[in-house]
């Protein structure tokens, strides 16, 4: 039974956005190593550098213009970082030294300093991860990882997550429909057992289908290992492009360290 | 799914909020540690690890999409560590656990890029090696019958989880970078996560008991400690492969 909410055959395929760009045809693992030494360069960044910040976000502005992914594709999916805005609210109620009056509340300087530095960073770490998902196709992100000497069998397991999460999200709708059409409505802590049920059928469903799905692979010959369908061939130019930007990252991180110093 | 107004929820940690180095430091701990539960998986499952570990990871994230309503339009769900364990053992059920904070940060942008190590420690395998333990100890001294299994399943999601906090509060106290002092941070995170982990370990044994009323077999916790007449004799597989 097909929900609605069924895109593409994985989770994967509704995160990516089809577009052709530079960036989209880079090879995955260029493009995540670059996304992740370019959040090592904006973490290791001090707060109090606020035009590096803006540097920053401009260049994940430009990136994000240069694969033409709207913004109305990113905002959405920056939902994510919401609890962790708490966090970083509190923090100028906390933090020792001198303080500010802001509204008719006292609040701490390095506190104000500390929540900024902890929004900003969050913020720009969600924007970079949201644009390789949105240029690199799941399954190819997870092959990209192989390509970067992470076992096999990490990846393999990781895409099997990627390829049944509907399957196994589609059952549990399947037996929410069939709870509520007994009259079912969960309504506090004495629902839970009910619940707690269907979760433990769904763990049998899917250790079993795990199983049959192991099957199915060994009668087509799986020895543990996948093979590569596609070769991807990684040319130097590649690194090349992809790491111009954790290196203008580093170039602006080491100016903010040393303006600070 | 979304009916509930707010969702009892543990953070994932995001970038810049524990400093570089300790990240770094981490993401090498949390390589270690995979790479040690990679080689017991491979131990105890062959290569039916990829498939089995696979299902259980989907398992492990529908089961965190699964709404446990609480009160007044809170809702809690599960963090799923302890369950993992018990259900298919300590080494297959971290990397259950560590393959969705993975798949959680690059694909949905949950929890920093930077702070995958500290995610995996805290939330993969702080809690899947207290659960293992706590649950296996229990059972060594209470014994095996579907009530003594849910109380020691119990047990672990309750402890499991305020052990995830004191790893937050360590990396928070070598790296953190915020202004609030380490003793009200452990304090306040611990504090929370006791609430938390009173609704993950009734989540926890309230699944296990499920699982245990009907395939015994498949709590892998107990596996070699279940009563002569509790094993179940029908092959595990009664389907032919349908290349599902």
């Amino acid at each position: 039974m097909p929900s609605p909410h069924t895109h593409g055959h994985d989770v994967g395929e509704r995160l990516f956005v089809h577009r052709h760009s530079t960036i989209h045809r880079l090879p995955a693992e260029v493009k995540t190593v670059a996304m992740v030494l370019f959040i090592f360069t904006v973490i290791m960044t001090p707060p109090n550098q606020f035009w590096a910040f803006g540097l920053f976000a401009l260049m994940l502005v430009a990136v994000a213009a240069f694969a033409k992914i709207p913004a109305r594709v990113i905002l959405p999916r920056m939902l994510v970082e919401v609890p962790f805005i708490f966090f970083a609210l509190l923090m100028p109620f906390f933090g020792s030294g001198p303080t500010v009056e802001v509204w008719g509340l006292s609040l701490s300087q390095a506190g104000l300093l500390a929540g900024w530095g902890i929004l900003i960073k969050g913020t720009l770490g969600v924007v970079s991860s949201i644009l390789l998902a949105a240029t690199t196709p799941a399954r190819d992100l997870l092959m990209g990882l192989e390509r970067l000497k992470v076992p096999e069998l990490l990846v393999q397991i990781a895409s099997f997550m990627l390829r049944y999460t509907h399957v196994v999200a589609d059952e549990m709708k399947r037996m929410k429909l069939a709870r509520e059409s007994r009259g079912f409505t969960a309504t506090g802590i004495r629902s839970w057992p009910i619940i707690a049920q269907s979760g433990g059928a769904l763990f049998i469903r899917s250790y079993e289908r795990g199983e049959r799905v192991h099957l199915a692979m060994l009668s087509r010959g799986y020895t543990g290992r996948l093979p590569q369908l596609v070769a991807v061939t990684t040319t130097p130019t590649d690194w090349v492009t992809a790491m111009s930007l954790p290196a203008v990252g580093l170039l602006i991180a080491l100016t903010a360290l040393w303006i600070q110093r | 799914m979304q009916s509930h107004l707010a969702q009892i929820h543990t953070m994932h940690i995001p970038d810049g909020f524990i400093n570089a180095p300790t990240s770094a430091v981490a993401g090498v701990i949390a390589v270690v540690g995979l790479a040690f539960c990679l080689n017991g998986a491979r131990r105890q499952l062959d290569e039916k690890t990829a498939p089995l570990a696979g299902l259980v990871a989907v398992f492990i994230f529908a089961m965190q999409m699964l709404n446990f309503p609480v009160a007044a339009g809170t809702s809690g769900h599960l963090l799923g560590g302890a369950l993992a364990v018990i259900l298919i053992g300590p080494y297959a059920g971290a990397l259950a656990v560590s393959v969705v904070i993975l798949v959680q940060a690059l694909l949905f942008a949950d929890g920093g890029l930077s702070a995958i190590g500290l995610n995996i420690i805290n939330m993969g395998l702080v809690t899947a090696v207290v659960g293992w333990f706590v649950f296996r100890w229990l059972v060594k001294i209470i014994g095996v019958s579907r009530p003594k299994v849910m109380t020691a399943a119990f047990a672990a999601g309750l402890v499991s989880v305020p052990m995830s906090a004191v790893a937050f509060a360590l990396e928070y106290a070598i790296g953190g970078t915020g202004t609030i002092p380490i003793n009200t941070v452990t304090v306040v995170m611990v504090g929370v996560h006791i609430l938390i982990g009173l609704g993950e370990g009734l989540i926890t044994a309230l699944t296990v008991g499920a699982v245990f009323l009907v395939r015994p077999d498949l709590v892998y916790g107990v596996h070699d400690r279940l009563p002569k007449k509790l094993l179940v004799t029908t092959p595990s597989v009664s389907t032919p492969a349908n290349g599902s």
